[in-house]
């Protein structure tokens, strides 16, 4: 049975190292992933708690998450390459590029999920803009800018197996290397692989996210205060001239 | 002593919330804007603060404008309490009370000792201190947020309709403790309100406003109960409608020496003790709380 070969496959200590081993392909997967997340959260996070504080380029966020989730990353890449010639930036590139819209729009609503009331005051009290975003908005926000997180990572993950069509390595070589040569135990156990790198990776997250839950703070009453930032003012209670929105 | 000349609040979107108003609101005093929702209170108030600034006019803080005085310092020197209590739900209640201290750089054992007495201020038990926001009652909430709002000792406490989110009973308590704690805390209170009662149980000025917080008429609950200024007052306070007319109801059974009062419309209002049938003078002030120890001083907010 194709599974039990895959896996067979797996735990044979002859294929874990070697240049073509498990544990190298792995690293380097994990080192595309590392790479491509830390360009993508070092672009998205600031953009998108800039666009969740201030509350301008709400559009943006849809815009990003609407289109560019259809990007097709691999042409992107071919198109890419075309211009740069074969290397890990291109890949990098292209990578943090399908991961920062799931990045900017977990801040952003991280955020915008944030009370309006609790920001009003901490305002009033004399908290600092700089203070109010790092000390209420993002640690209440935290669960939900890592699901954006952890959402990005997975879509990497899955998507750094292209790596080895372009002259580099990581888990997708198995994948190729399988269809290439008929071998569907290797192109399978490469797909497993993958598969279980993502699970593990998922769950970590899952479980950082429970973690930073703010004490005090139970997720179902985070999203029951939610208001839209879109039809706040200051003023609380306002009689019935809605004018805002 | 908090004086606004002249100043008047257009917001972006067109809408004219505040329209040329001045006002003098003396030091160590109750002052008490009353109106009905959307007539500009929370706008005259955010404007102390600078959480709002005036497109005309301006506002100064014992003679000084406060325009020139950056938001963020100003604000840490004044007490703001609002109806949510606004408190940080991912705090405990001591480092919400500790929170402007903690800002300012006040060591956080020092920070957390003056918390504590806080609570004890605002009648809190101390075992609460430990608690998150979510875990306290709405008036527990209130009464953290009014701690919070003293934590700095400010001579200026701004409160948005504090107690408007709370039952009726809470409510009251809450009013009696802010008279207890004014008595010896000697603020200068703003107090907003769309209430009436309210505001004459704790304004020693009470400010009725209209829309565009034109001022109808400003002055002691006395005064004005005694003085309607113009209709709109007259039915704003209830006497138009015989609310605080009262006069003893002859056919009513009582015991002892009280007499029943009813109101213009014939429902019962209260009692009087009248030892004798013979109605009692009551004295000089209606209300006390202003015969503290309080001194007018000039120069203290
Ligand atoms: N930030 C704002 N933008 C536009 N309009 C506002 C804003 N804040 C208040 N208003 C309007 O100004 C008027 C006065 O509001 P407010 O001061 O909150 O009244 P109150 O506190 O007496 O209910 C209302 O018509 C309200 O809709
Ligand atoms: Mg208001």
């Amino acid at each position: 049975m194709l599974f039990l070969e895959a896996l067979a496959f797996i735990v044979d200590p002859a294929n874990l190292l070697g240049e073509k081993g498990i544990l190298p392909r792995l690293v380097d997967h994990l080192l595309y992933t590392g790479l491509s997340l830390g360009v993508a959260l070092l672009i998205g996070i600031p953009v998108g708690l800039i666009i969740g504080h201030t509350g301008k380029g709400k559009n943006l966020v849809i815009a990003l998450t609407g289109s560019f989730r259809a990007l097709p990353t691999f042409g992107l890449l071919l198109f890419i390459i075309l211009f740069t010639g074969l290397g890990l930036w291109p890949l990098v590139f292209v990578l943090a590029v399908l991961a920062i819209p799931p990045i900017i729009a977990g801040a952003y609503s991280g955020l915008d999920s944030v009370n309006r009331e609790t920001i009003d005051s901490a305002r009033a009290i004399g908290m600092t803009e700089w203070q109010i975003l790092g000390k209420v908005e993002i640690p209440l926000a935290l669960p939900l800018i890592l699901g954006g997180i952890r959402s990005a990572t997975l879509q990497i993950i899955a998507t750094a197996t292209i790596a080895g069509y372009v002259g580099l390595t990581g888990l997708g070589r198995f994948l190729i290397e399988g269809l290439a040569y008929h071998d569907y135990t290797i192109a399978f156990a490469g797909a497993i692989l993958v598969a279980a790198l993502a699970l593990a990776a998922d769950g970590l997250l899952a479980l950082v996210q429970k973690l930073v839950v703010p004490p005090g703070v139970s997720r179902g009453s985070a999203r029951t205060t939610h208001r839209s930032r879109w039809n706040f003012r200051p003023a609380v209670s306002t009689g019935t001239h809605i004018t805002g929105g | 002593m908090i004086e606004f000349h002249g100043v008047s609040k257009r917001f972006a979107d067109g809408t004219l919330a505040v329209d040329d108003f001045s006002l003098l609101i003396p030091s160590r005093k109750t002052t008490v804007l009353v109106g009905s929702s959307g007539c500009g209170k929370t706008t005259l108030l955010r404007m102390i603060n600078r959480m709002v600034d005036p497109t005309s006019g301006y506002v100064d803080i014992d003679g000084d404008g406060i325009a020139a005085m950056p938001p963020v310092s100003l604000r840490r020197s004044i007490g703001y309490v609002m109806q949510n209590s606004g408190l940080l739900p991912h705090r405990k209640v001591i480092d919400n009370v500790a929170t402007v201290p903690l800002l300012t750089g006040v060591p956080k054992k020092e920070a957390h000792a003056r918390a504590l007495e806080l609570l004890d201020t605002v009648g809190l038990d101390r075992s609460l201190a430990d608690r998150y926001p979510s875990q306290l009652s709405g008036g527990q909430q209130q009464r953290v947020g009014v701690a919070r709002g003293l934590a700095v000792n400010p001579n200026i406490l701004l409160m948005d309709e504090p107690f408007g989110a709370v039952d009726p009973i809470v409510r009251a308590d809450l009013q009696h403790e802010l008279i207890r704690l004014q008595r010896d805390l000697d603020k200068t209170v703003v107090f907003v309100t769309h209430d009436i009662d309210e505001a004459f149980l704790l304004g020693d000025q009470v400010v009725i406003l209209q829309v565009g917080a034109h001022i109808e008429q400003q002055g002691a609950p006395s005064d004005i109960l005694a003085n309607p200024a113009n209709e709109f007052v007259a039915d704003f306070v209830g006497s138009a409608r015989g609310k605080r007319r009262l006069m003893v109801d002859e056919t009513a059974d009582s015991r002892g020496d009280d007499l029943v009062l009813i109101d213009g419309a014939g429902y019962p209002a209260g009692v009087v003790d009248a030892p004798g049938g013979v109605l009692p003078g009551a004295g000089s002030s209606p209300k006390s709380r202003s015969i503290s120890n309080k001194t007018d001083q000039a120069g203290d907010a």
